[in-house]
């Protein structure tokens, strides 16, 4: 499943789409520890997170995750937003909560 | 030795969190190094950096880069660590409300760290500080 794909169900919404929404979900995450989240979670993975801050961007950027998703309506930082348009990383923001998010990731076959 | 950096961590400073370790990685990009290294050497890095700007004064990232291995070190200048058996035990951490709410304190970082490199070493003295020298082999 490609970022665009998740894009098209209407309860998803990219805060950056202007870096490119082509990237490939292989898998998922969920965590909000910030080491754990280091440590375990997979490259090429979407990383649900209610984490909004811009250590988030490093994360994802270090361990080349495609892209973050926030859940919940939470407000992401515009210093995190800004990063993430540097470090190409989508940020999609969603009123659902983290297991909808997942039930949605899964049935699309991740 | 093919390759020296030097990196400044200020203490506090999150906003720039990440970034000596975002140049790490796109240095060992640029020299060849398998992606299965980079991610080591940026797991162990990220947590290292994030240690000296939550936990020390300050301090510096040390990259270098030799033929068959490459070396990461971590070094502040205080306030260092009365207890280091307890330092690298998973969950064990003194981190304040604050860095909790943001997703740091879960006591992994060292643990990480000493998972990810092939070689670690940690010494630390009172009022002197901290240093971590971790060695990966690029294989
Ligand atoms: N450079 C340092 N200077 C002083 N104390 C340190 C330093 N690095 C680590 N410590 C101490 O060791 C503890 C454990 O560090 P560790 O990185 O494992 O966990 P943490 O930073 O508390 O949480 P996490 O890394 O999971 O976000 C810290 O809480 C802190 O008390
Ligand atoms: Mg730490």
């Amino acid at each position: 499943m490609k970022v665009s794909d998740l894009l098209e169900k209407k309860e998803f919404k990219c805060l950056n789409p202007q870096i490119g929404v082509e990237g490939v979900i292989e898998s998922g995450y969920v965590g909000d520890l910030l080491s754990w989240v280091m440590a375990n979670a997979g490259s090429g993975c979407a990383w649900v997170t209610i984490q909004t801050h811009v250590n988030i961007i490093a994360v994802a950027s270090l361990l080349e995750m495609t892209c973050v998703i926030i859940p919940e309506g939470a407000e992401v930082e515009e210093s995190a937003l800004e990063r993430a348009i540097i470090e190409d990383i989508p940020v999609i923001i969603t009123n659902l909560n983290a297991y909808e998010v997942c039930k949605i990731l899964g049935n699309a076959g991740i | 030795m093919r390759y020296k950096l030097i990196l400044d961590v200020k203490r506090g400073d999150f906003d720039a969190a990440g970034e000596a370790s975002r140049k790490i990685k796109d240095i060992l990009q640029q020299l060849g190094v398998s992606s299965k290294v980079i991610r080591k050497v940026s797991i162990a890095g990220y947590e290292g950096e994030m240690n000296l700007a939550i936990h020390s004064l300050g301090g510096k990232i040390i990259l270098e880069v030799g033929e068959e291995e490459l070396s990461l070190t971590i070094k502040d200048i205080g306030p260092g660590i009365d207890n280091l058996d307890l330092a690298m035990t998973a969950g064990w951490s003194t981190a304040d409300d604050k860095v909790r709410q943001m997703g740091f304190g879960a006591g992994m970082g060292l643990f990480n760290m000493n998972k990810h490199a092939d070689n670690f070493l940690i010494t630390s003295k009172i009022g002197a500080g901290t240093k971590i020298v971790m060695k990966f082999s690029l294989e």
